[in-house]
């Protein structure tokens, strides 16, 4: 019997196979029915130290279809932390007002101290740099959903590798499966040795590449990210490689049928808009199963499902 | 004079105290500062680039009166997971094994990333000693998950 109630989420690595199973099977439940007033009487406090579209409002609005109600602040400008209060004051103060706390917090590591100081459960929504695990599961979630199941896919990760969290943490989630990675990226930003680590640890392969054409008749999914130019070192090289990684339609032709487009968003320039209308494009539906996602980590989290 | 004796002579005994033996040679001044050695109120005898069987060449500290509590044992094991440490009590060796790397560190490192809650916050250090693929010895922080070298270690 899995059971979470009570437990915070700060890593995707905190949970195992089962409950991450677990946890997207209720997710498809939601998926069915979406408005069950099973949140009633309880109240979720949101609170977003830096901004957030998709992350803040999918987690709101997953409150307010299981009947609940959102207290909380959106940025840091509107709390007390502008006056120089703690972490850890504004978070035993916050857990006297509510059932649950989903923040998203700028230094790396500040979900789990908070998880340390609070007598409430925590979900983190991204800390800094680190870890981002709602967006992971939504992840596994759409892919699941895309093809049926998780095991033993050949997932295609293209861009920035070295600093995007999110391809770190699925990597980590998908290793529980059984997957094979394909890494796509310029030379300065590929997979870092520790990610790398990890695959080798499960004993699964990946392969790194630098043509995005390479990967196109394996994957089965395309996992797009988004290259940001302060990453790199010297502008020049940036200027060399930004577009190397941008997706159009017409590279899609020698894809197989089962493979969709995935993307954290938000995209700025990566997938080129003429692909939105193509049915192997999958990131606004990947968006939406957000508010399934943080449906039943709520509702299992709060022990009501 | 015979070997032995002009060995013994090269750094003083002491009657009480602990000396730490088989530090790498390019690691004894470092092995004196994380220790905060430089204020040691008792005497301190050291020698650097001393033949060893083992290792080519080792560094050698002897500290009177003074026995080193588990941090500081930590804190050797990090630079100088090679060192040896001897505990004397009236010039007789009380206790001698050699430093062990510990499965977690708690207060004593900071945290290389000025990212990390820990920084920012002012909260107490906790980290995972691991290995990475090479078999170099990392610190995994607890909370911002960062792993840092050996070479970034920096002590409070």
């Amino acid at each position: 019997m899995i059971n979470i109630k009570g437990r915070s989420l700060v890593s995707i690595t905190d949970y195992s196979k089962e409950e991450i199973i677990h946890i997207l099977d209720l997710a498809e439940d939601f998926e069915r029915n979406q408005r069950q007033q099973i949140l009633d009487k309880h109240v979720v406090a949101s609170i977003f130290f830096e901004p957030s579209t998709r992350t803040r409002l999918s987690f709101e609005s997953a409150v307010q279809y299981l009947g609940g109600s959102v207290i909380g602040f959106a940025s840091a400008d509107t709390s007390s932390v502008k006056k120089g209060e703690s972490l850890k004051d504004t978070i035993l103060t916050i857990s006297n007002y509510s059932d649950l706390i989903v923040m998203r917090n700028p230094m790396d590591g500040s979900a789990r101290y908070a998880s340390e100081v609070s007598p409430i459960p925590i979900i983190n929504a991204g800390d800094g740099a680190n870890q981002h695990p709602t967006q992971c599961l939504l992840d596994l979630y759409s892919i699941r959903k895309t093809q049926g199941s998780l095991d033993n896919i050949h997932i295609a990760m293209i861009g920035d590798l070295k600093y995007g969290r999110t391809v770190h943490s699925l990597v980590q989630a998908l290793s529980l499966f059984g997957a094979t990675f394909h890494f796509v990226s310029p030379e300065s930003l590929k997979m870092p040795s520790a990610v790398k680590t990890w695959i080798k640890r499960a004993n699964l392969e990946y392969h790194q590449y630098t043509d995005i054409m390479d990967i196109m008749p394996i994957a089965d999914i395309l996992y797009m990210t988004r290259i940001q130019g302060e990453r790199f070192p010297d502008p020049l090289e940036y200027e060399k490689v930004k577009n190397s990684y941008i997706l159009e339609n017409s590279m899609l032709e020698s894809s197989k049928d089962n493979m969709r487009v995935l993307h954290p968003l938000p995209r700025v320039n990566e997938i080129n808009e003429d692909i939105d209308d193509n049915p192997k494009a999958y990131y606004f539906q990947q968006a939406k199963n957000g508010v399934y996602v943080r449906q039943a980590l709520i509702a299992a989290i709060l022990g009501l499902k | 004079m015979d070997n032995n004796k002009r060995k013994e002579l090269k750094v003083s005994a002491i009657r009480n105290g602990t000396v730490i033996d088989h530090i790498p040679s390019d690691k004894s001044f470092q092995v004196i500062r994380v220790l905060n050695l430089e204020s040691s109120n008792y005497p301190i005898y050291f020698g650097t680039a001393f033949d060893s069987k083992k290792y080519g060449t080792k560094g050698i500290i002897k500290i009177s009166n003074k026995y080193f509590a588990d941090d500081e044992i930590s804190k050797i094991a990090m630079v100088a997971p090679t060192a040896t440490l001897i505990e004397i009590t009236d010039y007789e060796v009380t206790r001698k094994e050699k430093v062990n790397l510990p499965d977690k560190v708690e207060k004593i490192v900071k945290c290389f990333n000025p990212k990390c809650v820990t920084n920012i916050e002012g909260i107490v250090t906790r980290f995972r000693v691991i290995e990475d693929h090479k078999g170099e010895m990392k610190l995994a922080c607890h909370y911002c998950e960062k792993t840092m070298k050996k070479e970034n270690i920096e002590f409070f």
